[in-house]
């Protein structure tokens, strides 16, 4: 049930997939945008950490879609954001996993992506009252 | 980092923005959180274990 203070933020004015949007971007900024600070920065906190630890065991990021598994791969990291954009601009990530941490580190970055967008709808649903 | 570093690390971060996502109140937030990790942890110990098994 929404509380009043939710409704009262529902019936602010404004972009309301603003929260939505900022969220996708900068994992845990639509939770700031709200006001909630500390689950916007446990939300980033671990969305950053899972996409720095995926980085760190040499995990891949996906750049192409040639088959049905590149495509769900590159949809999971483009979740991300930002972090996926400002990654492939200063060429972080393995081209191709060559140690073994490198399948686990690609699938840290995909699932840091899919959690984003689950908070980034969980800001949306702030945002419109469905939840408090 | 090993492989079981690994599974408690994934756990803990996936753990977290299920337990703020899914639930409302703080106090919920929290032990769903808490029950997301055990399960994650513990299934991956049953599932090696299973596999351990099966390849003897």
């Amino acid at each position: 049930m929404a509380t009043q203070e939710n409704k009262n933020v529902a019936a602010e004015g404004g972009f309301v997939y603003l929260p939505l949007i900022a969220g996708w971007l900068v994992p845990g900024a639509g939770h700031f945008l709200l006001r909630k600070w500390g689950r916007g920065a446990l939300l980033a906190a671990s969305i950053l950490g899972m996409f720095a630890m995926g980085l760190a065991m040499h995990g891949k990021l996906y750049t192409n879609a040639h088959d049905i598994l590149d495509i769900l791969g590159l949809a999971g990291d483009l979740g991300n954001g930002l972090l996926f954009v400002v990654s492939r601009i200063f060429g972080l990530g393995a081209d191709q996993v060559q140690v073994t941490t490198g399948d686990y580190g690609t699938r840290f970055i995909v699932v840091a992506g899919l959690l984003n967008v689950i908070a980034a709808v969980d800001a949306h649903n702030l945002r419109t009252g469905r939840k408090s | 980092m090993t492989h079981f570093a690994a599974v408690v690390f994934f756990a803990l971060f996936a753990s977290v923005v299920f337990g703020i996502t899914q639930r409302e109140t703080p106090r919920r937030m929290l032990r769903y959180g808490i029950y997301c990790f055990i399960l994650f942890v513990a299934s991956a110990i049953a599932l090696s274990w299973l596999m351990y098994l099966v390849a003897r």
